[in-house]
């Protein structure tokens, strides 16, 4: 923890010059905000996990992008759109500028449909995110994967708007 | 005056009871265990009209297990029988000298169950019971049984498996087991999984594994020894067998990547499994002797969910490798993919009927899950439910039933369907989930 503070304290020094010299007039630090974390339609809830501080990140959009720790899919489909492939892409770049950083990569499914084929679903979606991230330059023995089908909802209901939670892999940092 | 008995049974019997002694003893449950009651929700007016007289007690006090009303209840819920009012009995015969025919003609019972139960040795009962054919007037079955209190339910269902048999032709599936999995909550975000077998009406409920992690795909070795399942304990899917005799469990695949689906080949020597080893799911068959595993599918597409055909010739799995998930069969060497199912958006989670001509799924139009039935030969498709959360349906070892996982007032329950969609009943627990249901074999060794 002691080691992965001082790299933090780095980081930002390191991307606040950056950001300045981009910007030129940079007053915000490029800290994600804790307090509002943005929802969308499609973001329904935030991570329950808090940042890191390790976790900081190189601009300002990433940060609030890297404040979202689930992406969502449509039903048996594994496919990322634009929205939640920017929240991936925006996780990679922030391993990519953190060595020290691990991730684990939890797919899940809602409950429709069978329970084996959604392990299956789960991991796809899994892999679809690793794949993402090793695009972008992330190695693969920092990313991990695990599937846990229509085991773990996060949503307790039984309609669509529960469903649409639970279709998520979960990017969870180690 | 003399039971039908062969000496054959005599003896087999003796070993039997002393095999569920020491299934008693192993699964000696917690008292407070939560049972499933079983609800029907759709009956018949149809069947065999049959009386069955409350058993005769010629003990103090109470009898220690009502025979009569689990054996009605065993037949009543079959569908196949329509079990009679007690309230229109003339007389209640507990001795085959008491029986007087046209009493039961009157009140157009077909079929007559009589008996008693009278304390012998050692804490033990005999229990004796008969079967009339009202009309013929002749005694189809009798038999005597001495066992010990808690075998008494047992007693009672295999009652009920003899008079099954002798009036419709076909094996009862009364004594027979379920496995299942539990889910409770142990706090706001702690959950308790456990996985437990009871009597086919829910009765006797033991648990066979406790976990904090998911539990699924409880699969039965045809002996009934043996349960292979999926286990989350170690934060991801592992497959393990537990023996339900020695209490042994041994860790059975632990693959990178998703390690499910176990289902046994019929000899009880191998498991089939979806393993995602090799990056994606695919068919594999582990030899459980000599540990030698053997890839059967080879796509890029989700493999999973293989299903043994009874003679053990063909494996049907789920693939999506047409764009939605469908069934296939293969042989179990891994040739000739053949798929199965065509209508509809969504067919999975097969599993064989005991003849091997049919099997029930889990088929999907327009996003509602419902189990079904499809014919190889004809490849006609039978709905038999219209709930739409619908999974993981198997066949009673006699393929009457099918149990099948459901969804009621939100939460999980378990329900059975007659595979000709008349009879419907409902196994609710009073609280938690329960799901994953898996219909033992005939336990041959233990029972008869």
């Amino acid at each position: 923890m002691q080691t992965k503070l001082g790299l933090a304290v780095v980081v930002v020094a390191g991307s606040l010059w950056l950001a300045g010299c981009a910007t030129g007039t940079s007053t915000t630090p490029p800290v994600e905000d804790k307090t509002t974390p943005s929802q969308t339609p499609t973001q329904p809830l935030p991570s329950p996990s808090g940042p890191k501080a390790g976790e900081l990140s190189g601009t300002p959009a990433d940060a609030a992008l890297i404040a979202k720790r689930r992406v969502y899919f449509a039903f048996d489909s594994s496919q990322l759109d634009d929205e939640n492939r920017k929240i991936v892409e925006a996780h990679a770049r922030n391993l990519s500028s953190n060595p020290n950083l691990k991730v684990h990569l939890e797919g899940n499914c809602d409950e429709r449909g069978t329970r084996e084929y959604n392990i299956a679903l789960g991991e796809r979606r899994a892999q679809t995110v690793e794949r993402a991230m090793r695009v972008l330059g992330v190695p693969a023995n920092r990313i991990t994967t695990v599937s846990y089908g229509e085991e773990k909802p996060v949503a307790p209901g039984h309609d669509e708007s529960a469903w649409a939670q639970n279709r998520r892999v979960e990017i969870l940092y180690r | 005056m003399t039971m039908k008995q062969t000496g054959e049974n005599r003896s087999g019997r003796n070993r039997r009871w002393f095999a569920a002694a020491w299934l008693c003893l192993l699964f000696a449950a917690p008292p407070a265990q939560a049972i499933l009651t079983i609800e029907i929700t759709q009956g018949v007016d149809t069947g065999i009209p049959i009386a069955v007289v409350p058993f005769g007690w010629n003990g103090p006090g109470q009898p220690p297990q009502a025979i009569a009303d689990i054996v009605d209840a065993d037949l009543r819920r079959s569908g196949l029988f329509l079990t009679l009012p007690r309230t229109d009995f003339v007389s209640s015969p507990t001795d085959d000298r008491d029986v007087v025919y046209k009493e039961w003609r009157v009140i157009k019972a077909e079929a007559l169950v009589i008996g008693s139960v009278t304390p012998a040795a050692n804490g033990r009962y005999e229990v004796q019971f008969r079967l009339f054919d009202v009309f013929k007037q002749v005694q189809l079955a009798g038999l005597r049984y001495t066992v010990n209190a808690q075998t008494l339910r047992t007693v009672a269902h295999q009652i009920a498996d003899v008079v099954y048999e002798k009036l419709t032709g076909e094996p009862g599936a009364f004594n027979t087991r379920i496995a299942y999995i539990t889910r409770e909550n142990a706090g706001p975000n702690s959950a308790t999984y456990k996985l437990q077998v009871s009597d086919s009406d829910g009765y006797n409920p033991r648990t066979v594994v406790r976990a904090t992690e998911p539990l699924l795909s409880p699969a039965w070795s045809l002996d009934g020894r043996r349960i292979a399942y999926v286990s989350f304990e170690d934060k991801r899917p592992k497959v393990y067998v537990q023996n339900l005799v020695d209490g042994r469990r041994d860790l059975i695949a632990e693959f990178k990547g998703i390690n499910g689906a176990p289902a046994w080949s019929p000899d009880g020597k191998r498991l089939a499994l979806a393993l995602s080893r090799d990056g994606n799911p695919e068919i594999y068959v582990l030899d459980l002797a000599t540990k030698d595993l053997k890839r059967l599918t080879n796509d890029p597409a989700i493999d999973t969910e293989p299903a043994w055909s009874p003679d053990g010739r063909y494996l049907i799995f789920t693939s999506d490798r047409a764009g939605r998930p469908q069934l296939y069969r293969m042989t179990a060497e891994g040739g000739q993919v053949e798929r199965i199912t065509f209508e509809g958006d969504y067919n999975a989670r097969a599993s064989y009927a005991p003849d091997g001509r049919t099997l029930t799924l889990v088929s999907s139009v327009q996003g509602r899950f419902r189990i079904a039935t499809i014919r190889l030969d004809t490849g006609a498709l039978q709905v038999l439910t219209d709930t739409s959360l619908d999974e993981s349906p198997s066949f009673a070892p006699n393929g009457r039933m099918i149990l099948y996982a459901t969804e009621v007032q939100g939460r999980g329950v378990l329900a059975s369907v007659s595979a000709d969609g008349r009879v419907r009943q409902l196994y609710r627990l009073e609280e938690g989930d329960v799901r994953e249901p898996a219909w033992s074999p005939y336990n041959r060794e233990l029972h008869y």
